[in-house]
């Protein structure tokens, strides 16, 4: 019998997952085209509050609206109107919800409280308020109040045709806005008080931006219900923030982000009727924010692993170099390309920095992979005239920094290799430049004699290949 | 904005007959900044008392003064940033409403969020936006004249890189070619020296000097006493009140500096901190 069940709810849950997919049927339709807009409308307005850093501001507005919902709905029951109707309710809910927002400013301008904690007031103040209202409202005798729970927790199936228009009508003004005032919204997140000197009216932005996350809140009450309607103002935005270093592409990530989150939510919802599918689009849009945290190319997690791991192979690189460098310095002539370079020992070399054997021989196989170094055979190893060039060049900027350090910045010789040595592998041709001009340096190839005497062995076994 | 967009003076008091001063006579009537008993409070605490100053047209003009004495407050009063408690303030002999295309503002380096999803262009480029006007984009001449700016300033090569990854030093000619772009006549600069780098410091200096050659005006706030007399043709020396203020060579003195940074004026700190607490329920 069970056994029947199960293959039978299988059954429809993959017709379930067909009808989304395919976009089948009128209804399912019409939750998933109401569920995008909303996303992609909070994708857009959200960037510009996150950027503004008044992001939170849209959870205060949200636990706000319930008061103003249950309080509508009580009225309209008692004067025999409709108190199902949609936007009936949200008019309660954005009213509500802006007397949450002035509360906050009044507790913020007139008072000692800062903005964090009148935040916290207000938010808890009016959901509590709400919540106590519902709780009187369920115990009405006439109507039925068995919907207003949807608005804290979201319900996308409760969607109809009139309120994905709506919430189409939200998200092109947010668009048509993002597009319109784009100039003007970027100055004002950027530079507020540069803005102001320039007479920009930043308060009446303010309020444009402000009344568009009243908009996008109060329509997405019903989706994603007021608890975690911050979650699509803030979790696409940040998420974009990753991608890229453009404010445009921000929206547009943002924007695209959010629409995505909330078709796979509400997917996810649509499919597993028993879970809100407010939950289920914030666990989505969690989703895409985690993976641009990681893999984001501007300052995603692995992108600054891989930097982070590029520096370091370069400095292990460069350690290697500047060391044979300096065991064969005294065997080359000053001048052109030298006719022999020596090789020297794998036992000179260790000698010279404290570095591992293992360390140092995979260093040495990168160089020479990297053409930078060639294997004589019997442990010894040979500049190549490329790699002779390049180390030349990490000495030379290695001195240069220790001379600077001692000659202007009064620093004992016996302490300048160990600073220089984090310098010298960042040191840009700029700030070489800068160096050589000080330091009446020139622009010679050859490095200048080390200010100190050189670590390690000073002869080292130098071998003539 | 542009002149014709600027809303029109909120009163009367603009209202100036050909040739006598507004604020009467013992102002210079052609002064680039003109402030007339000024007094400016945060949260109802004075920071800055009575202010009656004339600045030239065509100066260089340091804003010197130690920590709190109001230097930043001073030039932020001239912009309406921070509420006037009371006192006048012309610009070319208009009120600030009417002439704001003709001054230039560089904010603090640290006043705003540098990880600010913008290329250095695109921060220039807000120079031009009181010319552009509302709702339309940036156009092609715009982007052009911001360029030259940064070429002004010597970072044409960087005009396409996100503004985190400028150095201190770079961020901070960002903010001085924005100012340039505007091709003001006063410009006020709210520490542009702060912790930069040599070859900024040179760069910001030449600018300067260019500036004053084509007749401009300018105010910098300033911290390092060792190169007022080097940069500036004028100074104002402030703490808390205007301690002195001329051309530099006769108004930078021991006597001036010994009253600008020793010993606080205790008595002025003490009366505003009473003030404020006065009025507060």
């Amino acid at each position: 019998m069970s056994y029947v069940t199960a293959i039978a709810s299988e059954d429809s849950l993959w017709r379930a997952l067909e009808s989304f997919l395919l976009l089948r049927d009128y209804n399912t339709r019409v939750v998933v085209l109401g569920a995008v807009l909303l996303g992609a409308a909070a994708g857009l307005i959200g960037t510009f509050m996150l950027l503004r850093k008044r992001a939170l501001i849209g959870d205060a507005l949200s636990h706000a609206t319930l008061p103003g919902i249950v309080a509508v709905f009580m009225f309209a029951t008692i004067s025999g109107m409709d108190a199902k109707s949609l936007p009936l309710l949200l008019v309660g809910a954005a009213g509500s919800g802006l007397l949450g927002i002035l509360m906050v400013l009044i507790l913020r301008n007139s008072t000692r409280i800062k903005e964090d904690s009148a935040m916290g007031i207000v938010l808890s103040v009016f959901f509590g308020g709400g919540i106590a209202l519902l709780g009187i409202a369920q115990r009405m005798e006439q109507g039925h109040s068995a919907g207003l729970e949807s608005f804290i927790y979201g319900k996308t199936a409760s969607m109809v045709a009139s309120d994905a228009m709506l919430i189409g009508l939200v998200a092109l003004c947010a668009a048509g806005l993002s597009m319109s005032f784009y100039k003007e919204f970027r100055l004002i997140c950027f530079d507020e008080s540069y803005a102001r000197s320039q007479g920009w009216p930043v308060l009446l932005l303010d309020v444009v931006l402000m009344a568009m996350v009243t908009l996008v809140t109060v329509i997405g009450l019903q989706a994603v219900g007021l608890v975690l309607v911050i979650a699509l103002l803030v979790i696409p935005a940040a998420a974009a923030r990753f991608w890229t270093n453009r404010l445009w592409k921000m929206l547009v990530i943002a924007a695209t982000a959010g629409a995505l989150s909330c078709y796979v939510g509400t997917l996810a919802s649509a499919m597993l009727p028993d879970l809100p599918s407010g939950a289920m689009i914030v666990l989505a849009t969690s989703l895409v924010f985690a993976l641009s945290m990681f893999l984001g190319p501007a300052g995603g997690l692995v992108h600054r692993y891989r930097t982070y791991r590029k520096l370091q192979r370069k400095i292990a690189r460069q350690n290697v170099l500047r060391a044979i460098f300096e065991l064969v310095e005294h065997g080359i002539e000053d001048t052109g390309v030298p006719q022999h370079i020596p090789a020297v020992s794998f036992e000179a070399i260790l000698t010279k920095r404290s570095w591992n054997r293992r360390h140092l021989a995979r260093e040495l196989r990168r160089c020479q992979s990297g053409g930078m170094v060639v294997h004589m055979g019997d442990h010894h190893w040979r500049l190549t005239t490329e790699g002779l060039a390049e180390a030349r060049r990490i000495a030379r900027q290695h001195r240069l920094w220790e001379i600077y350090l001692i000659s202007h910045a009064d620093i004992a010789p016996s302490h300048v290799d160990r600073s220089a040595d984090m310098i010298e592998h960042v040191l840009g041709e700029g700030l070489v430049a800068e160096l050589e001009a000080m330091l009446d340096a020139g622009k010679k190839a050859t490095p200048p004699a080390s200010p100190h005497s050189i670590g390690g062995k000073e002869s080292g076994d130098v071998a003539h290949a | 904005m542009s002149e014709s967009k600027a809303p029109a003076a909120t009163s009367g008091q603009a209202a100036t007959s050909a040739n006598v001063s507004p604020l009467g006579s013992e102002h210079l009537p052609d002064a680039a900044l003109s402030i007339h008993d000024m007094t400016v409070a945060y949260h109802r605490k004075p920071v800055l008392w009575d202010v009656d100053i004339d600045v030239p047209a065509g100066k260089l003009c340091g804003i010197i003064g130690p920590n709190g004495a109001g230097k930043s407050t001073l030039i932020k009063a001239v912009m309406n940033l921070v509420p006037r408690v009371s006192g006048k303030v012309l610009i070319f002999g208009k009120p600030y409403e009417q002439n704001r295309h003709r001054v230039g503002y560089v904010p603090q380096r640290e006043s705003v969020d540098w990880d600010f999803p913008v290329s250095a262009l695109d921060v220039v480029c807000m120079g031009c936006y009181g010319r552009i006007g509302w709702l339309k984009p940036v156009s092609q001449k715009y982007r052009k004249l911001a360029m030259e700016a940064l070429e002004r300033v010597g970072l044409a090569d960087l005009a396409k890189r996100q503004i985190s990854q400028l150095s201190g030093g770079q961020q901070q000619r960002t903010f001085l070619a924005r100012a340039l772009v505007q091709n003001a006549d006063l410009y006020l600069m709210d520490e542009p020296f702060a912790a930069v780098d040599a070859a900024t410091e040179r760069a910001i200096v030449e600018v300067l000097r260019e500036l004053r050659a084509n007749g401009k005006t300018v105010l910098v706030v300033h911290h390092d006493l060792q190169t007022v007399q080097e940069y500036f043709d004028h100074v104002i020396m402030i703490n808390m009140r205007i301690v002195a203020h001329g051309a530099t060579e006769q108004v930078f003195t021991p006597e001036n500096l010994q009253k600008t940074y020793g010993g606080k004026l205790t008595l002025l700190a003490e009366a505003a901190h009473a003030l404020a607490a006065g009025k507060r329920k």
